[in-house]
């Protein structure tokens, strides 16, 4: 239904050479990954995404968010001591993380970077169950999502320097929708 | 999220999970799970995803967190409502080997 109206008004589709960016800047801290997501989310909308892209998207922008946060940075939210009633901020390192968007030609391309400690093998973080924050039950799964959600994964690291993940996932849809101007 | 999302109910501790289940929640969920399963002695943990729209690898770090604190002493821990989505999530870390996962 919606389909079908969404066609009669005017120009229905851009033929994929449509090309939008967006970047985002924002502190290192866990209430921020939920803001990133729904940022992501946002700005692929006016592609109408499936339901099913749009819950991948979301879980790669997650684990990379995530992953800047509490590894980069290691500021974590949770119990300094049992029995506490609300977890509290440990903030080990100030920073940001950098978040870029853009489609072109039917394609996502994301970038999570952040300036923090990096990572020393990148071979091995990047096996599934891998973790080197099990106290903070990480399940190791974070790189192996990124991997199975979207279509293509490039990650960067340098100890000391930081680490920048590369994403690309083409939409199915792939091209603009316009509002019905 | 608050206690009443924790209920105790004979040998089984349910957790209604929020509509996200991420990072920044897991502390919480897991430290009050834990309190529950110490003080209330209970032995199985079931977790309700009927209001969860989202959950990253951390909810999978929660689980898998519960489930090595009670296979010990012969607890089981279940998965219910689950939409597609993340059931594709369970299925894929492979925590369908060690719970169960139901409607
Ligand atoms: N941005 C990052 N900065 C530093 N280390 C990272 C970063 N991202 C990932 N890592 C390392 O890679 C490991 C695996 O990451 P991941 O698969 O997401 O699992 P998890 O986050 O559950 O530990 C982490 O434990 C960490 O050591
Ligand atoms: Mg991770």
């Amino acid at each position: 239904m919606v389909e079908t109206k969404r066609q009669q008004a005017g120009p229905a589709r851009e033929t994929g050479s449509m090309k939008n960016e967006m970047a985002l800047e924002f502190d290192a801290v866990s209430s921020n990954e939920s803001f990133a997501r729904v940022a992501v989310a946002a700005f692929i909308a006016p592609l109408n995404p499936t339901v099913e892209e749009l819950s991948d998207i979301k879980t790669a922008v997650s684990e990379a968010v995530t992953n800047a946060i509490i590894h980069g940075y290691e500021n974590v939210y949770g119990y300094g001591r049992h029995g506490e009633v609300r977890p509290v901020y440990c903030r080990i390192r100030e920073g940001k993380v950098y978040l870029r968007c853009r489609i072109e030609n039917g394609v996502l391309h994301i970038e999570v970077e952040d300036r923090g400690v990096g990572i020393e093998n990148l071979e091995k973080a990047m096996e599934p169950l891998y973790t080197t924050k099990p106290e903070l039950e990480r399940s190791g799964m974070g790189f192996a999502f990124m991997e199975a959600f979207m279509d293509d994964l490039e990650v960067e690291s340098q100890p000391l320097k930081g680490t920048i993940v590369r994403m690309q996932k083409k939409l199915q849809c792939g091209s603009w929708i316009y509002g019905g101007e | 999220m608050d206690m009443e999302d924790f209920q105790v109910i004979d040998d089984y501790l349910c957790i209604r999970l929020p509509e996200e289940v991420d990072h920044h929640k897991s502390a919480y969920i897991s430290e009050n799970a834990d309190r529950y399963i110490l003080k209330d002695r209970v032995s199985n943990v079931v977790f309700d995803f009927s209001d969860t729209q989202f959950m990253d690898s951390s909810g999978i770090g929660i689980i898998m967190g519960r489930y090595k604190k009670i296979s010990c002493f012969g607890g089981k821990v279940f998965a219910i409502h689950a939409d597609r989505q993340i059931r594709r999530i369970l299925y894929m870390s492979g925590l369908n080997k060690i719970i169960e996962i139901m409607e």
